[in-house]
């Protein structure tokens, strides 16, 4: 069952809700019901859901409605009409002390200004909503200092937030949101007040502690590399419609619509493509089946200068030369090991072409692709090159 | 055509106002009159306890206190002796504390009523467009209309002059309460929400302690305004510095009546600075 499930949901600012809300139903653009009613559709229709442990990131230019979006799953923001279901509960329809339970054990959020309270020091602020549900004084304490600790803020209790860094603030923000240990996180645009460099920083802690804690993350951002980076699945949104959901593969390589590519045109591919996905099947040979002569026929018949070695688990052994090859068929040696080399360029399947260059650079063979040692493919320099030029073929698969 | 006013009758709002006032004076005299005794017990006891500490212990006490409040620093400490050494030195030491228990009564009084009011319209719409041209009418209106009424409740004394003091200096209160919660930034707010803070938690964990500072620059203000109230309240019988300043002006004396100024003046500068240092040094 999905964590968070969103169906329908439509905010309407103004008075005319009724008549917004039609014409938004008709499929007339916000400009023409703000004309018509006088109205802002805010969030138009949107239906989504999110699985437990997913980093689900909405992503849209300012006014997009995105903000709007992550504040109705809260009710900070009354949606129009629509259900909001977290862990099959519906939000839309509960009484104020129903939605302060599912506020106070379900859900938190961290703030793009971090939101912490300047009067209170870093553990009180962690402290905050373990407070607010009447816990203990020691248990609190307790769970904030664990929450700072994971964090890397162990050593800052007593500070007050002015005092820290904006990276640090954030992390504070993201304690905050731990303490009460809930099952989503709400995250709106938590890293865009930060400078690059930390906002990488911050971008790679979550994933990391996303790896031990395995929350399930609403993350709210109006950076497509952001969004790249971390989403499990992103949703991109404009005018208060969500114009496509999918994996960062799949928003990439199939736009829905122009908006979609316009938006995915400007991407640095060099960060987002993978070597997975520009590698090419290899011509391998069996270590422990063939010996030179079969490996210089093959050579010969794919027009190769040198070939890979695996064994029968596909393992990666090593790269055989045709000169080599050529030598040992003249010495009469059988046994392939004795003459590849084993000192191969390999990547991991994951690693993303900009990490690419330094080891294709200086490489005379191909790079092999590997994932726990099993080779999966292999990446000549052309291809590199072409993925970069943003044509060529990128294989297709999730 | 031009004076058709003439043939149109006045509108009797005076009467109306004199009938009423008539009517709330005879309705709540069972409420105005246990008010009366007891506001002027509960003065005359700080009064008394007051009056009772030697001037110079007095003097001493509010010299160290204000060497701490400024931060060590000096000159508000120097400024409280000399001047009090001054007041006492003009043989108006018991006026002093008359005044001053008028001023800390009024402006405690007008706390407890002016906070709740201000924290009511930060949190109502329909309250704050009501509230906000009661509180006009009450600054605007002229101090001494305010005492007739006052009389007509309370008699003569000086409990109507805190009647007096109250109407005219609660709204500085009251508005700065109201824009200090207000301004508490929209995040923090969300925040208080989203961690499912319920409506009281949210005003006194985030939004009192955000507002304290403008809170404070309102309480500094109703504290200045009752202090201005002090030689109007006088001709209504209210006893202290005003009384001297209001007997001069009777007997057109223009020795002492600016020696009471003075002293007005002082116990204003020494009530002002330490107001200001309230909200000023105890940052967080």
């Amino acid at each position: 069952m999905p964590i968070i499930k969103v169906e329908n949901l439509s905010k309407v600012f103004g008075k005319n809700t009724k008549a917004a809300l039609q014409l938004a139903e008709a499929g007339k653009a916000k400009e023409e019901i703000l004309k018509e009613t006088g109205s802002t559709v805010g969030v138009n229709r949107a239906s989504f859901e999110v699985e437990e442990g997913e980093i689900f990131v909405i992503m849209g230019l300012s006014g997009s409605g995105k903000s709007t979006l992550v504040r109705l799953i809260n009710r900070l923001i009354e949606p129009t009409t629509g259900n909001i279901y977290i862990d099959g509960e519906n939000l839309a329809k509960m009484d104020k002390k129903e939605l302060r339970r599912v506020r106070r054990e379900k859900l938190s959020m961290v703030f793009q200004r971090f939101g912490l309270f300047p009067n209170r020091t870093i553990l009180q602020n962690t402290e905050y909503g373990l407070e607010v549900q009447g816990i203990s004084k020691q248990e609190r304490t307790k769970k904030a200092k664990e929450s700072l600790e994971l964090v890397g803020l162990g050593s800052y209790l007593d500070q007050y937030p002015d005092q820290l860094s904006g990276g640090m603030q954030q992390r504070v923000g993201l304690a905050r949101a731990l303490a009460n240990d809930p099952e989503v996180m709400l995250m709106d645009e938590a890293f865009s007040a930060l400078d690059p460099l930390i906002r990488k920083d911050m971008q790679d802690e979550l994933l990391d502690l996303q790896e031990t804690m395995k929350k399930t993350i609403l993350f709210i951002t109006h950076d497509l590399d952001e969004a790249l980076r971390i989403g499990d699945r992103i949703a991109l949104m404009k005018d208060g419609h969500i114009v496509q959901i999918g994996t960062p593969e799949e928003i990439l390589m199939n736009p829905a619509n122009k908006f979609v590519e316009k938006f995915v045109e400007d991407v640095d591919r060099a960060k987002v493509l993978t070597a997975h996905q520009i590698m090419k099947r290899p011509e391998t040979v069996n270590i422990d089946k063939h010996g030179p002569r079969v490996a210089l026929e093959r050579m010969r018949e794919a027009g190769l200068s040198s070939i890979f070695v695996v064994d029968s688990k596909r393992m990666l052994q090593g790269i055989l030369t045709a000169d080599a090859a050529n030598e040992a068929r003249k010495n009469e040696v059988k046994n392939l090991s004795e003459i590849i080399q084993r000192d191969v360029p390999t990547v991991e399947k994951d690693t993303s072409l900009h990490d690419l260059f330094a080891v294709i650079h200086d490489s005379p063979v191909p790079l092999s692709v590997t994932e726990n040692g099993k080779l999966l493919g292999i990446i000549v320099r052309g291809a590199v090159i072409g993925a970069l030029a943003g044509e060529g073929e990128v294989n297709e698969h999730a | 055509m031009l004076n058709f006013m003439e043939n149109i009758k006045t509108i009797p709002v005076g009467e109306w106002m004199t009938n009423f006032v008539d009517w709330l004076t005879d309705t709540f005299a069972f409420l105005f009159d246990p008010i009366k005794e007891g506001l002027g017990s509960f003065m005359s006891v700080i009064t008394n306890g007051l009056v009772a500490i030697p001037p110079i212990i007095f003097i001493l006490l509010v010299a160290i206190l204000a060497f701490f409040m400024t931060g060590k620093k000096l000159g508000l400490a120097i400024f409280s002796i000399i001047g009090l050494l001054f007041i006492w030195n003009q043989d108006l030491w018991n006026q002093l504390i008359e005044t001053f228990t008028l001023v800390l009564t009024a402006s405690i009084l007008c706390i407890i009523i002016g906070i709740p009011i201000g924290i009511l319209m930060a949190k109502s719409k329909i309250a704050e467009t009501i509230i906000t041209p009661i509180l006009d009418f009450m600054q605007t209106m002229p101090a001494f209309v305010y005492l007739i009424p006052a009389v007509a409740f309370f008699s003569i004394g000086v409990v109507p002059g805190i009647f007096a003091s109250l109407i005219f200096a609660t709204p500085p209160t009251v508005r700065f309460t109201n824009l200090g919660i207000r301004q508490v930034s929209d995040e923090l707010v969300e925040a208080a929400d989203a961690f499912g803070s319920t409506g009281p938690q949210k005003l006194f964990k985030v939004e009192l302690p955000m507002a304290k500072y403008t809170i404070m620059a309102g309480v500094n203000q109703t504290v200045m305004l009752a202090l201005s109230m002090v030689v109007i309240a006088s001709m209504i019988g209210a006893p202290g510095l005003g009384r001297e300043v209001l007997s001069a002006l009777q007997r057109a004396q223009v020795g002492p009546g600016f020696v009471a100024g003075l002293c007005i003046f002082v116990l204003a500068i020494i009530i002002d600075r330490f107001t200001q240092n309230i909200y000023r040094n105890k940052s967080r």
